[in-house]
């Protein structure tokens, strides 16, 4: 599946090479990508729609960013897009002034509800809470024994009755028992129902109305669905959801339930289950999920690190230099320099799409120890030396190579590295273009 | 070849081409949840009836809905043009069939229309599209039983698709028909699990044979056997804790579980069932070729059908995998297990 959409976005961005502003052409064929990534991420497909209108809408005619391609920039508008539409960080629970603050778990059947009540009930008594279980879900066999036995686990009281009891009546007992013992939370664990069993549903609403929760959060099994839309909203019109936790996210899963729960809803997800250990509930990361869900995490960091890098103004004056063959040691340092602010070379190689297609590039393997001591050697240079390479004779070259601790056959090989560059950049022509193409690639013998 | 064969040619070609925003709906912002929701909701709730009386009343309705509105389509003189297959593929990727599986079926169409008379082709189309939803999903098939012993069936799947549920169902359908069966509680890592199929065997009629909470799930499996062995069973189901297929030593684990049944029982497992619950999406394919990989699957039973859910994936898993589906759950009571139909699957995919 990843490899898919990547190898498709190589594809893509190798056909993109226009410059300028983004054409109507460009954003259809990274759009065409983008929805069956969505799609296979089971993303719902209204919810693909609307998105993908938003985005091209939002993306049609806008400048591309010197750093990027027409086709990453495309995913850049989409990323954020996504990250923005996935909500903020908002993994707080909503605490009620007059405690105890209730809080209802909601869901299909075998969605995680009952596990995951524990793990909350774990994760808000480190917080320095004081919760309380409540096993309303008094239909599903052995529920209720469930969730005393990940109650003892957890150290945290669960108020039960017997099987068949009055889930409302079962609800409202444990708020006002929480209340007797002071408890400050109350957790309510209900059974899990189909959004349309109106019997069911309509018991939610009464509960919902007899406890006055601060919380009703709709538990989604990360493995969900086009029907998540279905479930998350009806719930949401039956109860006015207040939030949403994502199970079963340990897995392979795309999650692009997610997204869906999230824009029929309008509701933040608070937090993501991990595991089917009791401490597995973490805070829900939108921009994590937006990767997630997209299947091209390492595309979307590398965007990310060549335009923090990249310098627009460094960009064009290395251009002019090559035009005018005056590329030196020093622009060569300065390179380096650059690509140490991206990261390792190895990474950076297997970040960009398409490199993979240049002349067998993907077979190279980046010597990051070598990459280091080129640095040193450069850094030992005067700034003559670096300017005028054809002044370094042998006397400089002891000299070097003892300023920064190598030997005369590194600094040799350093020399004959950069003349290879130079070579090879005035070969690339096309000056300014190549200087950023050979800017963005790394395209530079470091490489073995 | 008239506007049938152009229409379509050219619709196969831009298939995931392009979005399908309508005008009216471009213009309709998607963070706006309430239109969202308004169309979530346009099925509505239905009254509360029993569930078979509900999933009857769906597939009857599945007719209506398909031939209805391929006849809106025909009424409006609408050729057999993009919209016509937009609509199509839209069913399609919404009922979970997943944009490959999609597009093979659109494609497989795309000769049809080509060669369909003009105006007239509609209803054909969308009679083959069934007929090759059918062929995907292959005959029915039936349970396998030993002829002589005990028939066992392993029962496995990730968390929370209905593997106790089912077990119980089939354990009831089992003694229903007089059969002597022995359910083994092979999971031992969930909290209760043992619990919540002691009650399943108590309503089924059907002896459980048990450890302790945290016990080696192998272990349960030799008992079951032995148990069975020794009361001339003739059905041995197995239960075993819900895992995801990522789980690398969990599928270990599940593994010698399976290894144990085969040593206990010549021939046995007769059946490996996994349990997919109908509102998954893409990742069951993942898990049924991770499952296949470890325990030999023989069959899938597809869970919680009464939902809204379609379960299309099903499609995609029995195209790639050779998985058919055997049974599908309608419910959380003893009778709401069924075995699969083709037919009612496939109109029931195009209903809405
Ligand atoms: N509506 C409906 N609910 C079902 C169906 N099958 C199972 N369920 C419900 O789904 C929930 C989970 O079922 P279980 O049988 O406990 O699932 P499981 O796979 O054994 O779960 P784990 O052992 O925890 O992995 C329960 O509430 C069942 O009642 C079905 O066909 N329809
Ligand atoms: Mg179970």
């Amino acid at each position: 599946m990843f490899e898919n959409l990547t190898a498709r976005l190589q594809e893509t961005f190798r056909r993109l090479r226009g410059k300028g502003k983004l054409s109507e052409r460009d954003v259809d064929e990274a759009l065409r990508e983008v929805r069956i990534a969505l799609l296979e991420a089971d993303v719902n497909f209204k919810v693909v729609r609307d998105f993908i209108a938003r985005v091209r809408e939002r993306a049609c005619g806008q400048e591309v960013m010197a750093s990027l391609t027409p086709g990453q920039q495309v995913i850049k508008i989409v990323n954020s897009e996504l990250t923005e539409l996935m909500g903020g960080r908002e993994s707080k629970i909503q605490y009620s002034p007059k405690p105890p603050t209730v809080i209802m778990l909601v869901g299909l059947q075998g969605s995680g509800k009952t596990t995951t009540a524990a793990k909350l009930a774990n994760l808000l008594k480190r917080q320095g809470k004081h919760p309380l279980l409540v096993a309303s879900d008094t239909r599903r066999p052995a529920a209720i024994r469930q969730l005393q036995v990940l109650g003892e686990k957890v150290g945290v009281d669960v108020v039960a009755t017997r099987e068949g009891d009055d889930a409302v009546r079962v609800a409202k007992q444990g708020v006002a028992r929480a209340a007797a013992i002071g408890r400050d939370v109350v957790i309510i664990d209900t059974a899990g129902r189909l959004h349309i069993d109106d019997e069911l549903m309509d018991e939610l609403a009464r509960m919902k109305g007899e406890v006055n929760p601060s919380e009703v959060l709709l538990v989604v099994d990360a493995m969900t669905g086009q029907d998540a839309v279905n479930v998350a909203g009806t719930f949401n019109e039956r109860l006015g959801l207040s939030g949403i936790i994502l199970t079963k996210l340990d897995g392979d899963a795309r999650g692009g339930a997610a997204l869906s729960a999230r824009a029929v809803t309008g509701r933040p997800i608070k937090f993501v289950g991990v595991g089917e250990k009791v401490e597995s509930l973490e805070p829900f990361h939108p921009d994590r999920m937006a990767s997630r869900i997209l299947g091209m995490g390492d595309v979307l960091s590398l965007i990310e690190k060549a335009e923090a890098a990249y310098d627009e103004a460094k960009a064009r004056k290395l251009a002019e230099k090559i035009r005018s063959n005056e590329f030196t040691l020093e622009d060569f340092a300065d390179q380096l320099r650059q690509m140490r602010k991206i990261g390792p070379l190895d990474e950076i190689l297997s970040m960009i799409p398409g490199l993979g297609r240049i002349r067998g590039l993907s077979d190279l393997k980046v010597d990051e120890g070598q990459l280091k001591r080129v640095e040193a050697i450069v850094n030992s240079m005067t700034l003559e030396e670096r300017r005028n390479p054809a002044i370094i004779d042998g006397s400089r070259r002891k000299r070097i190579a003892r300023g920064s601790g190598t030997r005369i056959q590194d600094v040799n090989s350093v020399l004959r590295q950069f003349e290879q560059v130079r070579d090879m950049l005035r070969q690339f022509g096309g000056a300014e273009k190549a200087a950023r193409r050979a800017m963005r690639k790394g395209a530079f013998p470091f490489v073995k | 070849m008239g506007v049938t064969g152009g229409g379509v040619g050219r619709f196969v070609k831009r298939l995931f081409t392009k979005d399908e925003t309508k005008d009216d709906e471009r213009s309709r912002p998607p963070s706006d949840s309430n239109a969202l929701a308004a169309d979530a909701g346009q099925s509505g709730p239905e009254e509360a009836k029993g569930v078979i009386a509900r999933l009857r009343e769906r597939l009857a309705r599945t007719r209506d809905g398909l031939v209805g509105r391929v006849e809106a389509l025909l009424g409006r003189k609408v050729a057999l043009d993009d919209e016509f297959f937009e609509e199509l593929e839209a069913i399609l990727l919404q009922a979970d069939v997943g944009v490959k599986a999609t597009a093979r079926l659109l494609r497989g169409l795309e000769a049809r229309a080509a060669g369909a008379r003009p105006g007239g082709g509609a209803n054909d189309l969308i009679n083959h599209l069934k007929e090759e939803v059918l062929e995907m999903l292959g005959p029915r098939e039936p349970l396998r039983k030993t002829p002589s012993g005990a028939t066992v069936i392993m029962v496995v799947g990730v968390n929370g698709t209905g593997k106790t549920t089912t077990v119980g169902k089939l354990g009831y359908r089992f003694r229903r028909e007089g059969s002597k069966v022995i359910l083994g509680a092979s999971d031992t890592f969930r909290a209760a699990a043992i619990e919540q199929l002691e009650i399943w065997g108590e309503r089924a009629g059907a002896d459980v044979i048990r450890h302790e909470e945290g016990g080696d799930p192998g272990a349960v499996a030799y008992d079951a056997c032995q148990a069975a062995k020794a009361r001339r069973a003739d059905y041995v189901i197995l239960d075993t804790a819900g895992r995801l297929h990522t789980r690398v030593n969990l599928m270990e684990e599940l593994k010698k579980v399976r290894r144990v049944v085969e040593r206990e029982i010549p021939g046995a497992p007769h059946e490996v069932l996994l349990v997919l619950d109908a509102t998954s999406g893409q990742n069951a394919i993942a898990q049924a070729r991770t499952f296949k990989d470890a325990v030999e699957v023989t069959g899938i039973a597809l869970t919680k059908l009464d939902g809204t859910a379609k379960g299309g994936v099903v499609l995609a898993i029995r195209e790639e995998l050779g998985i058919p589906v055997k049974l599908v759950g309608i419910g959380e009571g003893l009778e709401d297990l069924r075995d699969f139909d083709p037919v009612e699957f496939a109109e029931a995919l195009f209903a809405r």
